[in-house]
């Protein structure tokens, strides 16, 4: 609802961080990561847009909450292990 | 000492904590000055040298939002490079304070005077001051951190010196005790600010529902910075016994039949001419608006109801309209029952100097107008080509 002027700050101040935005559900494509074929370069981690990629043991995990499905892991991977597939199917 | 180490000079008596600049003519002596003072360890300071004047205004809004207090200092294209993050100062309500010596805009290149720069930032919610002498320099960045730093206005201001003219020539100043100011200025103490452990966002982004909201409160900070300019100039005033003549300064405008309203160093060379017109008996009288931003409209009104001519002499021009001045002032005085005749004189581009004699022949052009009626608003003054004013 609109708040009067009186009962607003000067300026948009929240007061929780920007990751209480959950933004993954803007994702209409999502990547899928065959982690045997993973050969740990890091490369789709330094390369996530939004820091959406976890390592774990150097194995990329896909933080769902925030990935938006831009395929750049995928398309960056040399090892062509990160495969996008429509949301939805399996 | 020049007006660049006037402006040096005021930011390091403010306490700026930190300064963020980057290099150009001629504004660079500025920074190179308070580059010194960092380094001497006479002013506690952190000094970020970055790349660009866009990643100045950057770093500025960066610090100024973690709670300190903060400068710069542009010119010309480093001005208007920095456009977009002006806007993102004031919007933010970041009382970061900047100097810009005012410089033409190329092409043609020019380092020379002219207000092309600073007018053309007038809507990004900056209050705009401009300065006669060097003393006014320094004193006005004082007095505008406590302007925009104060509650009601939480806006950022620009201190405009003209280039070379006020920049690069000597003038004695009055440099303040360290003391004086400091107990004129209190440290700066926002209301937010980044804090570590206590996560917050910033500028986020706002819905149709909300946004009109926030910048009604940007206009109402901007609409309190008048009455603040003349509360906090009075206060200094106090402290160090000078004053510069709030948003506009009237000299000799008492019983004035024609008036020429100006801004910036030619105002000083427009006095000499009132001076000496005086002596010879011609009524006339100076305006010279110090604060562009917020407009001094009802100091205009009150001028223009009791003046029968007023002339206004602009350092830039507005393509496609008139002097940006010259429309401000129209547009203030158009709804008074008695407005005076008004003429718009371009003079000054690229450091062509306006000299005593121009000035003289502008004041004879306004009572002529006055009496016998407007041919044209708006018009050039020696230029090359143009025979009824080429000297």
């Amino acid at each position: 609802m609109t708040k009067s002027y009186e009962e607003i700050p000067l300026t948009p101040i929240a007061d929780m961080p920007s990751t209480m935005n959950i933004t993954g559900l803007w994702r209409v494509i999502r990547p899928v990561v065959d982690k045997k074929k993973c050969k740990k370069c890091t490369i789709c981690w330094k390369f996530c847009p939004d820091a959406a990629i976890v390592l774990v043991e150097g194995v990329p995990e896909i933080d769902f909450r925030f990935c938006k499905g831009c395929g750049i892991c995928s398309h960056e991977c040399p090892s062509k292990c990160i495969v996008m597939v429509k949301e939805g199917s399996d | 000492m020049t007006g660049n180490y006037a402006s040096a000079y005021g930011a390091k008596l403010s306490r700026a904590e930190v300064i963020a600049a980057y290099p150009i003519t001629p504004q660079t002596s500025i920074v190179e000055k308070l580059a010194e003072f960092v380094s001497t360890g006479e002013l506690n300071a952190k000094f970020v040298p970055v790349e660009s004047e866009h990643s100045a205004m950057a770093a500025c809004i960066a610090a100024e939002t973690a709670g300190a207090r903060t400068y710069t200092a542009t010119s010309s294209h480093g001005l208007t490079l920095m456009h977009e993050v002006l806007m993102w100062a004031s919007g933010a309500r970041l009382p970061i304070v900047m100097t810009n010596v005012s410089r033409a805009m190329a092409p043609p290149w020019s380092v020379w005077v002219d207000h092309m720069d600073s007018i053309a930032q007038r809507d990004t919610g900056w209050l705009q001051f401009f300065c006669q002498s060097n003393q006014e320099v320094l004193d006005t960045i004082i007095m505008a951190y406590k302007i925009c730093e104060s509650k009601g206005v939480m806006l950022p201001a620009m201190i405009i010196e003209d280039a070379f003219i006020l920049s690069h020539t000597s003038e004695p100043v009055d440099i303040p005790d360290q003391e004086m100011v400091d107990s004129f200025l209190p440290a700066y103490a926002p209301e937010f600010k980044i804090e570590v452990g206590k996560p917050m966002g910033f500028g986020s982004l706002v819905k149709p529902d909300q946004y009109m909201e926030f910048r009604y409160k940007a206009m109402l900070g901007m609409k309190a910075a008048h009455d603040r300019i003349l509360r906090v100039e009075q206060e200094f005033k106090q402290v160090f016994g000078r004053e510069h003549g709030g948003l506009l300064e009237l000299y000799r405008c008492e019983n004035a039949e024609v008036v020429l309203l100006t801004a910036g160093s030619v105002a000083a060379t427009a006095k000499d001419v009132v001076d000496s017109m005086r002596s010879k008996g011609v009524p006339v009288g100076l305006a010279r608006v110090r604060a562009f931003r917020p407009f001094p409209h009802d100091e205009i009104r009150a001028l223009g109801s009791r003046v029968a001519g007023l002339g206004v002499l602009d350092r830039s021009y507005t393509f496609g309209a008139a002097g940006a001045m010259f429309s401000e002032v129209k547009a203030s005085l158009y709804n008074c029952p008695k407005r005076p005749v008004t003429k718009n004189y371009i003079a000054g581009l690229g450091g062509r100097d306006i000299t005593p004699k121009t000035i003289e022949r502008v004041f004879e052009d306004i009572q002529l107008v006055t009496k016998r009626g407007e041919e044209s608003e708006v018009e050039w003054v020696d230029v090359a080509g143009l025979p009824r004013w080429w000297r």
